[in-house]
């Protein structure tokens, strides 16, 4: 069994001392970083922080020079070929771009992790493909379209569909509402909300969205220099002396948020 | 396991399917039998609870079955309710609740109809390509005409790189093969001229075959399969990136920035590896004339001189350029012609190559026609 945190819960995700990079720079410089069963962490950090390097290196797409990744419990160094496709069968990922196969339907796309792993019926499959669809609210029709002729919310929203196909325990997701209308990046907010409530999802998400920070994130992870220079809760994001923290969480664009999430709360 | 995740009982006009256990993925398969096998037609039942309290374990495969027993049943008619749920998976239900049944099914159509359509399509498609061939040409004459009226235009480094890869790097594999393609040439002739004691004839075929069509032939071949594919793979994939759409958007040109420059590459390169390839199949036959042959390279070179003439020479090198030239008009078609998925990428490709081939000995033969009226 995965080693308890510091807090009694239960860690799905133990990242320690990593680094990583390319040629000769490292972009993540001994990182360590918790993530806990049925959170919803988010991840800050300038562009080019290495935000996506991180997720790239704990789903095994960037090979790592240091360190040691733990995912339920299993190293992921150390596991057979079994165990890692194990695990990697319980978690999704959605790709800052999409990364949906260009050359099948967004049906076939949705119902490919699912037919690999699972036998079923012709029907069930296809039920199921529209189910996932309108849960991240696109409708039936889009289901036949192939994934050049979606738009770029679209895309996102059908990426959001497939990793989540298999009903996985984990999902990783890159900027997942950037491209998405505030209304969709809204509904985004609350499928994640109820898939957390319901499943006991865990999520490590990406994002520069400060709404679905306030609103969906249990914590949130700022990623600088290479490491994590903060965690905790919101309220701990803004009571932070941090100067980068401080103009992430009071620059002018969160102003706003803060007053209308002030606004709700009152 | 699976005995336990669904149970029926009936009480009198009501059905009662008690779900429990893990009404999961893993379970999904066991679970629509089970489902299905729990819809069939009952006339006595007039109301129907499904009793969700005994589920331990719900995902949205698990919702979505529920769902859709619940639902099957409200189509026939009864009363259906659903009780006991845990409050947990409330919020999941409500999801798969809100989706709408499934999209109606695209009818099908007869095989016949199929075939014939795919026919019909097929020709469309081949008109359609020579049409885009044709503009191709004329988009490109007009890009050269442009450039010609303004030199410092033009794209000079980029034809020098294309230059480079098609031309320059193809040296190597051009020589092999074309040596190689002599040396054959040469020893099936000899072994068979020498039953007729003509051996001292291969010369003049070697020298004919080889500068009139073999060398020209095996060149365009070789070019239309190593760039002509690379051509439409980068323009596809600039296609798909929108870069294309990008270049247009700053008021360039997309044919004077990238078609044009690749298209002059060839035009100049293919005919100096025709001159470079023809030489090197000579240089095979002479040898194995020699060697298999018996034939000194003196009297394989006055023998040569006797048998060709410059005419020979000049028919495989004016057809090099237009051979180069439909190499890269159709490159460069098939590649604007991809579409945004990797499969359109890879038939475009393969349609350029096939095409290409197919349209370089179409040219052939009509040079042929074309040289034999004019009596070269
Ligand atoms: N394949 C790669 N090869 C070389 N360098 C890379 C590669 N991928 C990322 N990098 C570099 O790693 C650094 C971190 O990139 P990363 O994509 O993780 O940024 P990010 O934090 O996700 O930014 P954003 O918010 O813009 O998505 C950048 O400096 C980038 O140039
Ligand atoms: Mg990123």
């Amino acid at each position: 069994m995965a080693a308890n945190g510091k807090n009694g819960k239960e860690v799905v995700i133990a990242v320690r001392d990593i680094v990583a990079g390319f040629g000769e720079t490292n972009v993540l410089n001994h990182l360590d970083l918790n993530v806990y069963r049925g959170e919803v962490l988010g991840f800050v950090g300038g562009s080019g922080a290495g935000k996506s390097v991180l997720m790239r290196t704990i789903i095994g797409l960037v090979p790592k020079r240091h360190g040691t990744i733990e995912v339920f419990g299993v190293d992921m160094d150390g596991a057979s070929d079994k165990e890692r496709r194990a695990v990697e069968r319980r978690w999704g990922v959605l790709f800052q771009q999409g990364a949906l196969f260009s050359s099948l339907t967004v049906k076939e796309n949705l119902q490919f992790p699912v037919r690999e792993y699972l036998k079923l019926s012709q029907r069930l499959l296809d039920e199921l493909a529209v189910a996932k669809l309108e849960m991240v609210g696109l409708s039936a029709d889009v289901q036949d379209k192939f994934p050049s002729e979606l738009s770029g919310g679209m895309t996102k929203r059908v990426a959001l569909a497939r990793a989540l196909a298999l009903d996985p325990e984990i999902v990783f997701l890159d900027e997942p509402t950037s491209g998405l209308d505030p209304i969709g990046a809204g509904d985004f907010d609350s499928l994640i909300a109820t898939l957390q409530r319901t499943l006991g999802l865990t999520v490590f998400m990406v994002t520069h969205d400060l709404d679905s920070l306030h609103t969906v994130c249990d914590r949130i992870a700022v990623l600088a220099d290479g490491k994590v220079i903060a965690q905790g809760t919101m309220e701990t994001m803004l009571a932070s002396e941090h100067p980068w923290l401080k103009a992430y969480f009071h620059g002018k664009r969160s102003r706003a948020v803060e007053q209308g999430a002030a606004a709700v709360h009152a | 396991m699976t005995a336990t995740l669904l149970e029926s009982t009936t009480e009198g006009e009501r059905l009662r399917l008690a779900a429990a256990g893990a009404w999961t993925a893993q379970h999904a398969r066991a679970l629509e039998r089970l489902i299905d096998a729990q819809t069939g037609k009952r006339d006595a039942v007039r109301s129907v609870i499904v009793d969700a309290a005994g589920i331990e374990r719900l995902d949205t495969f698990g919702a979505w079955l529920l769902e859709r027993l619940v639902r099957a049943w409200k189509a026939q008619g009864c009363d259906t309710a659903m009780v006991g749920l845990a409050e947990n998976y409330r919020g999941l239900m409500d999801e798969v609740h809100g989706v709408s049944d499934e999209a109606p099914r695209r009818r099908r159509q007869s095989e016949f109809i199929h075939t014939l359509a795919a026919v019909g399509r097929t020709m469309v498609k081949a008109l359609d390509s020579l049409v885009s061939s044709a503009n191709m040409l004329g988009a490109v004459a007009v890009a050269f005409a442009r450039v010609l009226a303004r030199p410092r235009s033009f794209r000079l480094t980029a034809m020098v790189h294309h230059l480079e890869n098609v031309g320059w790097r193809a040296v190597p594999i051009i020589l092999l093969i074309t040596f190689l393609i002599g040396c054959i040439v040469a020893q099936q002739g000899i072994f068979h001229f020498r039953k007729f004691g003509a051996d001292v004839y291969v010369v003049d075929m070697v020298g004919i075959l080889v500068l009139r069509e073999i060398g020209v032939l095996i060149v365009a071949i070789m070019v239309a399969g190593r760039s002509g594919s690379a051509y439409t793979a980068e323009l596809g994939s600039m296609k798909m990136r929108e870069e294309i759409d990008a270049l247009r958007t700053m008021g360039f040109d997309p044919v004077e920035v990238l078609i044009l420059p690749r298209i002059l590459a060839l035009v100049i390169g293919v005919p100096i590896l025709t001159f470079l390839g023809s030489m090197a199949a000579l240089y095979g036959g002479g040898l194995v004339a020699w060697f298999y042959g018996g034939i000194d390279p003196e009297i394989f070179l006055g023998r040569l001189k006797e048998a060709i003439s410059l005419e020979t020479f000049e028919v495989g090198m004016i057809k090099a350029p237009f051979m180069a030239l439909v190499i890269g008009i159709v490159a460069c078609v098939q590649g604007l012609k991809v579409k945004g998925s990797a499969e359109s990428l890879g038939l475009q490709t393969t349609a350029s190559v096939v095409e290409s081939i197919f349209l370089v000995i179409v040219l052939d033969g009509v040079f042929a026609i074309f040289f034999a009226s004019i009596g070269m």
